[in-house]
């Protein structure tokens, strides 16, 4: 299966690592995985604050990379979602982009749920013996629905040890522009998401979402609280690796 | 009195709140217990997204064919023997409400809990001709005699603990309170029976006014509806023009979706259905009972398409509950009498200034209030629209230009791709020299700062990498 990887511009300048880790899983699931490199945003920061020709020039960068793609993939709930729910409003009055984006909407899929939903992924050969929780980020679960894939794939990780944590879903306060217009709200928004993390005494912290791992793992770190944060992508990478490590030694 | 929260801006407003640990704990502790047990009573019901279904296909039915119920609706009422007004704005509410109590020639009005009453101030237009005004829903008794506005939707006195309660009873008269529930209830009983027997005219809201009978349902937990609209001669109802349900059929329907996304209640304690005034048979009821409908910016709404649904709001309050910034804030915050994500959307719609916009950005748009709502509004949808519209507008020269630099470096990837870098590169030797100190005074990056260090990027970009990877391949 041919999938192009739609990193983000966060992930490509920040976290370079959870896009390598996406194409090792990927590719360890046959996917033939390119990065057409025309792609830079979705357009979101500036859809969101209301500036939509803004949104709009930036949101068909998207359009013109992934023309030729079959299927994309995104290590982001966030970006994926601006992608199928509010494409369709951004260029209503351009029947041609309106085309190309609802082609991308339709196969453009979060990271877990291509996982789950196109491969079929049903078991992993995995293994990854730590205590880890796991937080829902807001888009990825409310605009994509994506609920219970990543639980679903960590569940089929080996010695996991999964522990609940309260109020997975609430927003950790991140939102984008919100985080440094109403900073001390959204610092307090965070709290209360980093006191539920150390209620858990996981070691681990999973999402599925750069904006918002970055916003709790900084948030961790001013408050000196030893949990790593980690993309879905770098725990399945390093749990599949460590499986096959087992196995060759 | 505080300072009046509408002078401050929004930042200052959550500021003034995020210093106020009590009223945080407070209102925690009572939106958890909130939504854990809408959770537990939705999910008793089943198919609850069945439910929100037919709950937003019943109110948008109704919205959509609006003229026409509110007609069936008032001329039913009026043939029951009841008097309509419409009113097209707050000061228009105001006088007929007011010209109704002097004609009774009143002197004590007594209150059931109602949001629209807040929204048109009767209370003061009233006291301003000498007419006292008690609320009586004992949330609204409370924050009266603390001189505030609701802090909640339906729990008006969120905000504050029993202490305070107690503080506040025995400014009014209390002697030797202790600070148990029962025994605060219990003064607030005996104290507004009194009222109850003396008001010569009840204000009532209004949950649902049904077309079909011309009956107005109210949803109340404390028996205080029931003593406002049957004990006084003279029963006003107030409702937003919006109020409509078509038949008592439906009134079933929310009878299950509005206690259980408001409270948790399977039903609410009292429901009653107010049908015409008192007949001569009977032997209570008011002699005089009138409805005044009142628009206040709602026909605006409706002919507003990306903001109609709006008007399918049934004030339940779930969205509050489950907003992650109401949770940290309360309602005062907002600066306005509806307050969380609703009324961070209606109040800009019901008076449109350059205040009342800014609540567009009094939230992380997580879409809490959406998954909640009963009948599906798209508040964080509605909130996008909101800030569009804020920045056609007026918006900050600083901003617009933040976004169309955005524009222009993140439309073309050679572009961004090389810019990127040079940051990058700039950044590594700022560092260097300053480590991030210099960069966290920079504007935005020092907000972010405040509360978390500011993350490097990455030594080289995935786009980077990525093309090293496909060279060794």
């Amino acid at each position: 299966m041919k999938v192009s990887l739609f990193i983000t511009c966060l992930a490509d300048q920040m976290f370079p690592e959870v896009g390598l880790s996406a194409v090792r899983v990927l590719r360890r699931f046959g996917c033939e995985v390119d990065f057409p490199e025309a792609q830079v945003c979705c357009g979101q920061p500036a859809f969101n604050s209301g500036y939509r020709d803004e949104a709009r020039s930036v949101a068909r960068t998207l359009l013109d990379a992934f023309e030729a793609s079959e299927h994309v993939v995104s290590p982001s709930g966030s970006c994926t979602g601006m992608i199928h729910h509010y494409y369709e409003e951004l260029f209503r009055d351009e029947p041609e982009a309106l085309a190309l984006a609802r082609r991308l909407r339709d196969k453009t899929r979060e990271f877990s749920q291509f996982l789950r939903q196109v491969l079929g992924i049903e078991q992993l050969a995995a293994r990854f013996p730590e205590s880890v929780t796991y937080h829902a980020s807001c888009h990825g679960s409310r605009l994509l629905g994506a609920k219970r894939e990543p639980l679903e794939l960590l569940n089929m990780v080996e010695g996991i040890e999964l522990r609940e944590l309260p109020r997975c879903e609430d927003c950790c306060g991140f939102g984008g522009t919100f985080s440094v217009k109403l900073s001390d709200l959204s610092a307090a928004m965070a709290d209360e998401k980093v006191t539920n993390i150390e209620s858990t005494g996981a070691r681990y912290l999973v999402g599925t979402d750069m904006g918002c791992l970055m916003n709790i793992a900084g948030r961790m770190r001013r408050r000196r609280v030893e949990v790593e944060a980690l993309h879905l992508a770098e725990l399945l990478d390093r749990a599949l690796a460590n499986a096959e490590g087992a196995k060759t030694s | 009195m505080i300072v009046p929260a509408s002078r401050l801006t929004l930042k200052a407003r959550a500021a003034r709140a995020l210093d106020d640990p009590f009223l945080r704990r407070a209102v925690g502790i009572t939106v958890e217990r909130l939504r854990s047990s809408r959770d537990r009573s939705a999910e008793a019901l089943g198919h609850w997204e069945t439910w929100r279904e037919r709950g937003r296909a019943v109110r948008s039915h109704v919205i959509q064919n609006l003229d026409y119920y509110l007609a069936q609706f008032s001329t039913n009422f009026a043939e029951l023997g009841g008097h309509v007004h419409f009113a097209a704005d707050a000061a228009e509410a105001r006088e007929i409400v007011l010209g109704i109590a002097e004609r009774a020639q009143a002197k004590l009005v007594v209150k059931s809990k109602s949001m629209v009453s807040e929204e048109i101030e009767i209370n003061h237009r009233l006291e301003r001709e000498g007419i006292e005004c008690v609320e009586t829903d004992l949330g609204e008794w409370i924050i009266q005699l603390a001189h505030e506005t609701p802090s909640h939707l339906i729990i008006p006195a969120i905000h504050k603990n029993r202490q305070q309660v107690k503080a506040l009873f025995e400014e009014a008269g209390a002697r030797g309170l202790s600070t148990e529930t029962p025994v605060l209830a219990g003064f607030a009983r005996r104290r507004l029976r009194e009222h109850f027997l003396a008001a010569d005219v009840g204000i009532s809201g209004c949950n649902f006014a049904i077309a079909e009978t011309g009956s107005v349902a109210l949803f109340t937990n404390e028996g205080n509806g029931r003593m406002v609209t049957t004990l006084p001669k003279t029963h006003i109802v107030i409702m937003g023009m919006e109020r409509i349900l078509p038949t008592l059929a439906d009134l079933e329907l929310f009878a299950n979706l509005l206690p259980r996304s408001a409270t948790g209640q399977k039903l609410t304690t009292y429901l009653n259905l107010v049908t015409g005034p008192r007949r001569t048979a009977e032997t209570d009821g008011p002699r005089e009972l009138h409805v005044v409908i009142l628009d206040n910016g709602r026909s605006r709404q409706l002919g507003d398409p990306e903001f109609r649904e709006v008007l399918n709001c049934i004030r339940c309050g779930a969205c509050l509950n489950v907003c992650p910034v109401y949770r940290q804030i309360g309602g005062h915050a907002y600066g306005s009498v509806y307050s969380g994500p609703i009324g961070a959307v209606l109040t800009p719609l019901l008076s449109p200034n350059d205040e009342t916009r800014e609540l567009a950005n009094a939230s992380s748009l997580c879409g809490a209030c959406f998954e909640a709502c009963p009948v599906k509004i798209p508040l964080h949808d509605m909130l996008v629209h909101q800030r569009r519209r804020n920045v056609e507008h007026a918006q900050s020269a600083v901003e617009r230009g933040a976004f169309a630099a955005f524009a222009l470096i993140f439309s073309g990837a050679r572009r961004f791709a090389f810019l990127a870098r040079l940051g990058r590169i700039l950044d590594r030797i700022v560092r260097r020299f300053s480590g991030s100190a210099w960069l966290e005074k920079l504007p935005v990056l020092r907000e972010w700062a405040r509360h978390r260090p500011l993350p490097a990027p990455a030594a080289r970009s995935f786009r980077e990498r990525f093309r090293e990877l496909e060279q060794k391949r």
